[in-house]
């Protein structure tokens, strides 16, 4: 008998059906991934699991916890399973806490609401439980309100109140999601070595974490199961044409060809760039600290980096929509100054940008004609409005969005064709320079594939020259020309894909390469490269940024700022950069 | 929608019939009769709603009394949209010191006692009805400007308006393209349940006497009227008690029935 | 939190001193004197009057000596009682205005709190429907519509309770104006509550809080309580305010000799200090209440205190 055994299971909400016959078998101790993209039913049922649905849905199949009916069950025996035979971890912890009760007293009340402590004993199974997570003074820790954590430890504790009461099945709804890389692999390697014997479900979009950390896999597609089995053998031999697709459109960092590198004049040239932002009470933050770098014409360069690295205000800056605290940019010969309303016209046509979050970058009473066609108002007045609809429909028809969208408002476009929207308005002026940030971070894997494409082939087309903005190295690998490396608001590495990939010489560019999870189950998972997260703008460490994370510090790294200099066509900032 | 449909249908029927209602009936409003006072609602001498205790005609006053509570309280709104919603927006769009400051300036009236200022205003000036309608007005702008603020700070900080700005989109056609439409439904939502607001600080002003002056009329200086004389003729409290309380109730649920119109249409 | 506290004290003097400067400047420029009202007197009698009032300095002088007394406790002396100041008349008339207000306002915590989490547990049933129309309903009665509806019917009518302030010290005489003034109040909480209990309940950490079995009670008390409570705590200054308002109409209608209903005779006589140093009370209790508030949420919201 299957300690966790789904067959059938259905959820309905009125017309709209999101799982659709899935079937799922857990055994005790064994772990199981529940991989799909959006849409595809995969946390819905894992609510199922736990009895949890909005009461708007209709559930028919069967969901046996140990042999014994979930669905349908009163909410009693339902509560004596919650935690105590199902722990569950949910993807963003600063909203899965609450943030008005300390989180000692949260974890305490899983254990007095299963009777597994009295008032007395329970607070120091607390503590020893979050030292068993790896929370530093679990004491002090005990007494802190969600807020006060990093996005690393919120998450540790709330797999700590997952597994506090010792269940037999532990849900992780895509546990590593709202995390940085590095801190994704301190995740995962915690989850791997607290669990002990209790059975994993582990729902991720991410192949690469399945690849390294499941046994078997079931793949959902809208709603229904596409394939299951164990995972080296899916990984294999891919039966179901969806697996194919995903698999295909999974993006390896360990290898594939870099693209050729590209031997243009320089277009734009970034000079000691520095943004810095007041705070409240005074306190100023550094969050870009003198980076420059070049582009040029018809190349890409991506700027990669964790939360908080900088990569953001530093294109912000140089679009014109911060302010720049010093340094210069000269854009075709011409110095680019001032904030972007007071730029000459030009200069504003030729760099635009795309946003990561198509739904928010699109007015939503607007119909995408009309979004695509205001920078032609704004730029070519007295053009005729045919001759302008015949732009925008031209523009369309590059992205791969047919005339019959022109009326449609952005609530009726997917996620993908929103996009696509959102890069025809930046395309429709012909820029020069196109920025693009986490442009491709909120859509599924095979529509991220589409958009990459469609990015390269106007690049080949227009000669087009694109900053390419990313926390994602595995993307950043299959588009870009050259990376920049950036940690704390510092650049620490900038290289040629190749080199960058190959031969890394900073410690964190090693580190954030090795924290990607590969998309095969042949490659052991690495452990967590780096301890720690990012340290607090505000007030950043001395010496070198990365050196309280550094696995190769020494003395002079917490005293001494390295300088950005020349080792064999790569700028590194480090005093003892790795020769590999 | 069928809440606002149903309550929006009820307000226009009062408002008509408050308009055409005195042209129908053969009665005034000033012209007292000391042989019929407080005399019961009939069908005689078209006296529907009775008599006051001067024998005026009541269906008449009741009717003109409508009329001035439905306009005090459009006039009181409309000063209440333009001045919350001109300062919620310079607020919110310009952001920054300028709009912490004149939030902080917003916060300050709120801890005002403002029933009081606005009854001391009319003492002072003597009742004059244009002062009520501003006073009125003056008083409900502080929320509309408060989400007012807080719609346009949110919207200017969305992207969309960030890629505007970026193209060189002007500033006049980011403020009426692409952030006024998108502040529309909470503005209309925001103003039905002003005008409820309005209405009942009229009458409260009224029912004090220090609102409108005789002969003239409004609801809450019936309700104040009819109050003194519920023991002998309870309808000279309750029809104008009633209308009041439908009017209100009304302007309540269309309130409500908009805002969760508008928030399922944003949940799209 | 000291800091916090101490700033928002601080924050609240000028409120105060803005409040205080308005009502003293309105008062001023009111057109005539407040003695010219109803007969004309002999020059050196005004030029009397004037002097003993301090009419005759100018006004920042006058605004000086008004707070300088208000320092003291002292509002003045009132124009129209000769012999008795503002502050006497205040504080003979405030025991009683205070106990039905603070009766109204535990009145309306209590059942407002407690019938809007009823709704928003059953959200969507005809329980829940029932208790929102009736609590519109409420929010749309104006308090001077209810007052008299209610003495119709209970004084008038069953005779159950007394329809005016008895002077014997009875219980039920508290009945009818406490319930009158706490209905809109009720009602305003009651939706208040609901809307942000389902809001609260549908956060991401109490489906935490339920996925770990917690049950509903449980959720519900150490969850949500806390969060859903806010808005209602945030919106006690209004709620003392609408409650000083309608304890102008409550205490007109059931004749009782509390503050509103001075308030509303010193305004009906021109005696303008008594008005002004009403208005000066109310919004001294008002700031002071909308501090306490301020703090009270920072207690709870452990996020607020680091702004």
């Amino acid at each position: 008998m299957s300690l966790l055994d789904v067959t059938g299971l259905t959820i309905r909400y009125g017309n709209n059906t999101v799982v659709d016959g899935v079937n799922l078998f857990v055994e005790r101790g064994e772990s199981v991934g529940l991989v799909g993209e959006s849409g595809s039913g995969k946390s819905q049922s894992a609510m199922a699991i736990l009895g949890l649905l909005s009461a708007g849905a209709e559930v028919s199949g069967s969901i046996e916890f140990d042999g014994r009916q979930v669905l349908g069950a009163d909410e009693r025996w339902l509560d004596t399973l919650r935690a105590r035979r199902i722990g569950i971890v949910f993807q963003d912890p600063m909203q899965a806490l609450n943030p008005y009760l300390r989180v000692g007293i949260q974890l305490r009340q899983v254990l007095l609401a299963h009777g597994l402590a009295d008032a007395r004993s329970a607070d120091a199974r607390v503590t020893e439980m979050l030292a068993r997570v790896g929370l530093p003074d679990p004491q002090r820790q005990f007494r802190a309100y969600p807020h006060e954590l990093s996005g690393g430890m919120r998450q540790r504790v709330m797999i700590a109140s997952a597994l506090i009461a010792e269940p037999d099945l532990l849900i992780a709804d895509e546990p590593t999601t709202a995390l940085d890389v590095t801190v994704q692999a301190q995740i995962l390697d915690l989850l791997e070595d607290i669990r002990d014997n209790t059975a994993l479900l582990l729902i991720t979009h991410d192949l690469g974490i399945v690849a390294g950390h499941c046994e078997h896999m079931i793949v959902l597609e809208k709603g229904r199961v596409a394939e299951a089995g164990p995972t080296t053998s899916v990984f294999a031999s891919p039966r179901h044409e969806h697996t194919q697709t995903l698999l295909s459109a999974a993006l390896r960092v360990d290898r594939g060809a870099a693209p050729e590198p590209v031997d243009g004049r320089t277009l734009l040239a970034v000079d000691e760039a520095s943004v810095r932002y007041r705070e409240r009470g005074g306190a100023a933050l550094e969050a870009v600290n003198d980076v420059s770098f070049a582009l040029r014409q018809g190349e890409t360069v991506a700027v990669v980096g964790e939360s908080g690295s900088g990569k953001s205000s530093l294109v912000r800056a140089v679009l014109g929509l911060v302010p720049m605290a010093s340094g210069k940019v000269v854009y075709a010969g011409e110095p680019l100054e001032g904030p972007v309303q007071h730029r000459a016209r030009a200069q504003r046509r030729d760099l635009q940008l795309v946003f990561q979050d198509p739904a928010s970058a699109l007015n939503p009473q607007m119909r995408v004609q009309t979004i695509v066609e205001e920078p032609l108002l704004v730029h070519e007045r007295g053009m005729p409005s045919n001759e302008r609809l015949g732009r925008v429909t031209a523009i369309l028809a590059k992205v791969g969005l047919s005339d019959a969208f022109l009326r449609r408002f952005p609530h009726e476009l997917s996620g993908g064709q929103a996009q696509r929207v959102a890069i025809a308005r930046a395309l429709v002026l012909e820029p020069r320079v196109l920025v693009c940030d986490e442009a491709v971070a909120a859509l599924d894997g095979s529509v991220r594939k589409q958009v990459l494409e469609l990015l390269r082939n106007v690049q080949d087309e227009t000669g087009l020259s694109i900053i390419f903005i990313s926390h994602d190295l595995a993307v950043v690998r299959s588009i870009s020309h050259r990376v920049l490396v950036m940690y704390a608001g510092r650049l620490v590495e900038a290289a040629s894909n190749e080199q960058i990939f190959s031969t890394p010489l900073h410690p964190y560019t090693k580190a954030l390469i090795d924290s990607v999870p590969v998309p095969d189950p042949v490659v052991a998972p690495k452990a967590a490269p780096v301890r720690g997260e990012t340290p607090s703008l505000l007030n950043p460490p001395p010496g070198c940024v990365f050196h309280p994370r550094c696995p190769r510090v020494d003395d002079t790294c917490s005293v001494e700022r390295p300088r950005l200099r020349d080792s064999g066509g790569t700028r590194v900032a480090c005093h003892y950069p790795l020769d590999n | 929608m069928k809440t606002v449909k149903v309550t929006g249908s009820i307000l226009l029927a009062i408002a008509v019939a408050a308009i055409a209602g005195p042209w129908l009936s053969p009665n005034d409003y000033v012209t007292t009769n000391f042989n019929a006072i407080l005399s019961n609602p009939s069908i005689d001498g078209a006296r529907w709603f009775g008599t006051d205790d001067l024998g005026r005609d009541l269906f008449v006053r009741t009717m003109l009394g409508i009329r001035v509570t439905l306009a005090v309280a459009i006039v009181a709104s409309i000063v209440s949209l333009v001045i919350g919603v001109t300062y919620g927006a310079i607020a919110g769009y310009v952001g920054g010191r300028v709009d912490a400051v004149m939030m902080r300036f917003v916060d300050t009236l709120y801890a005002l006692p403002f029933i009081f200022f606005v009854i001391l205003l009319m003492v002072v000036f003597e009742r004059n009805f244009l002062l009520i309608f501003v006073a009125i007005g003056a008083i409900n702008w502080l929320d509309m400007a408060r989400i007012v603020r807080g719609q346009t700070l949110s919207l200017r900080e969305r992207e969309f308006v960030e890629a505007a700005r970026l193209t060189g989109v002007s500033t006049a056609r980011i403020v009426f393209r692409h952030i006024a439409p998108n502040l529309i439904g909470i503005v209309v939502v925001y103003i039905t349940l002003t005008i409820p607001q309005a209405i009942l600080f009229e009458s409260f002003l009224s029912f004090l006497g220090l609102g409108v002056q005789e002969p003239q009329t409004s609801l809450g200086t019936l309700v104040d009227a009819g109050v003194g004389h519920m023991e002998r003729a309870s309808w000279t409290l309750l029809i104008p008690a009633s209308l009041l309380a439908v009017i209100l109730l009304c302007f309540n649920f269309m309130g409500d029935g908009l805002r969760d119109y508008f928030d399922a249409r944003h949940g799209q | 939190m000291l800091r916090y506290t101490l700033l928002r004290i601080l924050g609240a003097i000028p409120t105060l001193l803005l409040v205080i400067a308005l009502a003293f400047l309105m008062v001023h420029a009111a057109p005539g004197g407040p003695f010219d009202a109803e007969r004309r007197l002999p020059p050196e009698v005004e030029a009397n009057i004037a002097a003993k009032y301090h009419l005759d300095e100018p006004l920042p002088k006058q605004f000086a000596r008004y707070l300088g007394g208000l320092l003291q406790g002292d509002l003045g002396p009132s124009y129209r009682y000769r012999d008795r100041t503002v502050s006497e008349l205040i504080g003979s008339a405030f025991p009683n205005s205070l106990r039905i207000g603070a009766l109204a306002i535990l009145f309306a915590l209590l059942v407002g709190i407690s019938s809007g989490t009823y709704a928003a547990l059953r959200q969507g049933t005809l329980t829940d429907r029932f208790v929102m129309g009736l609590s519109m309903t409420g929010i749309s009665i104006p308090v001077f519509v209810i007052a008299p509806v209610l003495v119709l019917l209970f004084a008038v009518k069953l005779q159950w309770l007394p329809a005016g302030w008895t002077s014997t010290e009875s219980v039920s005489r508290y009945v009818l104006p406490v319930i009158t003034l706490a209905l809109p109040q009720i009602a305003y909480i009651a939706r208040l509550t609901r809307a942000s209990m389902i809001d609260v309940l549908g956060r991401d950490f109490v489906r935490t809080a339920r996925a770990q079995g917690l049950g509903t009670l449980r959720v519900v008390r150490v969850h949500a309580l806390k969060p859903a409570l806010l808005p209602v705590l945030s919106y006690m200054g209004p709620a003392i305010a609408g409650i000083i308002t309608g304890s102008v109409v409550v205490e007109e209608i059931f004749g009782i000799s509390g503050v509103g209903q001075q308030f509303v005779r010193g305004a009906l006589n021109r005696d303008y200090t008594l008005v002004l140093g009403v208005v000066v009370f109310y919004a001294t209790l008002i700031v002071a209440f909308n501090l306490i508030v301020d703090i009270l949420y920072a207690v709870i919201d452990p996020r607020v205190r680091y702004r």
